[in-house]
């Protein structure tokens, strides 16, 4: 390399870092984001030079330990119940809550023919055990009931339930086969567009309420620019295009 | 009243549960405390090792290959579907066959040391008064060694009341079938509901401060008292 080359790089080098030095970022992810802020985090680091220490974990937990000081800068929520709240509370900064990704849920089984595209396999009741996430504390566990109500099932399919402490622990318990089928994020079962594994019924989005999810800028992110850095990628072409891909509207 | 019917009956589920690996681990863990508090086999380490696994192992790793093994592909799994039983993850036994995993060292140690202190000279009085090593078993070692059969149960009682990480793997989280207390209390603070979290957590908190409590006085007073 000449010198005045290696003297130029050397130059920009030093303004990029001076613009924008690295820093760490903490991020609390909802469970279902995990394959996708994957992707995010290589991307966004590759860019900017930051480095993304993400959490993946459900939501209400998350809610707790924020409002006991955990050290997260930003919440990628499974809802948009808990940003909304941590800022009425006065742990996030108002405005800065987004939709990130609107969540698709599915009916999935690790079982190439178990389960069909209309769902009729819920009619038939042919299998011993459902799994889905807590209703109570999981958005995509509240969707499934939601649509098992609506689908007149949900007395019925109700003794052949096992939940899920979050998504995660849900896809867990039909991967393995412990359960036959159940629902889970969409995100979870599809790469680029396609099923990874086994059988799925796609709901359709008009049978349960959007699962909105949505970003909020925590207390501890205020003053960080690689926090807001990173909120400004999520809202980039190129990082709604990856969610996109993982099954995400948006 | 302070509780929910929801919260009683995750109660009743907890001591249901831990009352029947309790009087499990009494039946298997005795035999093998006291194999292991006589023999002199090269086994004896490798055994007392496995036997204090629990210990030492993450519950997610012992919820994990339980998961696994109990599952449709696991050989446990597969040798309750031959038997016709089905499937253990998210069901009562499930959890019962997980704790009987997990609590095995509170039974087994505590006995253990029991048997061991015994020494050989009650044995070896009661071989001479021509008693049956069975029969010796019974009216010899099995009431000396009470004080540790005592410790073994409370702790082991103790202990399944107290676990989590397991049942939270394998269970599925089902009323009054996998639903313990240690979970009901997560799923409150999970769906945002301090107060009831509170509630159940304190109970919790005076329960075992209690059994603890009775456990040391009660071990304090037999010392005094030799």
């Amino acid at each position: 390399m000449k010198p005045m080359r290696y003297f130029a790089l050397m130059l920009t080098l030093l303004a990029v870092s001076a613009v924008a030095p690295a820093a760490e970022i903490q991020v609390a992810v909802a469970a279902n984001f995990t394959a996708p802020m994957k992707e995010i985090a290589a991307a966004f680091e590759k860019e900017t030079g930051h480095h993304i220490k993400a959490a993946y974990g459900a939501t209400g937990k998350f809610y707790a330990q924020i409002q006991n000081g955990a050290p997260f800068e930003i919440l990628l929520a499974a809802d948009d119940i808990a940003p909304a709240k941590l800022i009425a509370e006065g742990n996030a900064v108002a405005g800065s809550q987004f939709t990130y990704a609107i969540g698709k849920l599915v009916l999935w089984s690790a079982q190439p023919n178990l389960v069909d595209d209309q769902g009729k396999v819920l009619e038939t009741g042919n299998f011993k055990k459902i799994a889905l996430a807590n209703p109570k504390a999981a958005p995509y566990g509240a969707a499934a009931v939601a649509l098992l109500t609506d689908l007149g099932l949900l007395k019925t399919l109700q003794p052949k339930f096992v939940t899920g402490e979050n998504i995660s622990q849900t896809h867990q318990f039909i991967s393995t086969g412990n359960a036959e089928l159940g629902f889970v994020a969409l995100s979870q079962v599809m790469t680029d567009g396609k099923l990874t594994t086994g059988s799925a019924w796609v709901i359709p989005t008009n049978r349960y309420a959007p699962i909105r999810q949505d970003a909020v800028l925590l207390n501890s992110g205020k003053e960080d620019p690689a926090a807001l850095a990173l909120l400004n990628y999520l809202k980039s072409d190129a990082a709604q295009a990856l969610i996109r891909k993982f099954g995400y509207d948006l | 009243m302070l509780l929910s019917a929801d919260d009683l009956q995750a109660i009743w589920l907890t001591l249901r549960l831990a009352g029947i690996v309790t009087a499990i681990l009494l039946v298997i863990g005795t035999p093998v405390a006291w194999w292991l508090a006589q023999t002199r086999s090269r086994w004896k380490g490798p055994i007392s090792a496995v036997v204090a696994l629990p210990l030492v192992l993450p519950p997610s790793v012992l919820g994990f290959y339980l998961l696994l093994a109990l599952g449709p592909s696991g050989w446990i799994g597969q040798l309750t579907q031959s038997l016709g039983i089905g499937l253990l993850p998210f069901t009562f036994w499930g959890l019962v066959v997980a704790s009987v995993f997990y609590s095995f060292p509170f039974m087994v140690q505590p006995v253990q040391n029991a048997f061991e202190a015994l020494g050989e000279r009650p044995l070896e009085v009661a071989a001479t008064l021509r008693a049956s090593p069975l029969d010796t078993f019974f009216t010899v070692a099995l009431p000396l060694a009470l004080p540790g059969f005592l410790t073994a149960g409370i702790l082991t009682f103790a202990h399944t009341v107290g676990e989590f990480g397991v049942v939270l793997m394998i269970g599925g989280n089902i009323p009054e079938i996998t639903r313990v207390v240690s979970v009901q209390i997560y799923d409150h603070v999970e769906a945002m509901e301090y107060a009831d979290a509170h509630r159940l957590a304190a109970v919790m908190l005076i329960f075992s401060f209690l059994v603890l409590l009775a456990l040391y006085v009660w071990q304090h007073r037999g010392q005094r008292r030799t």
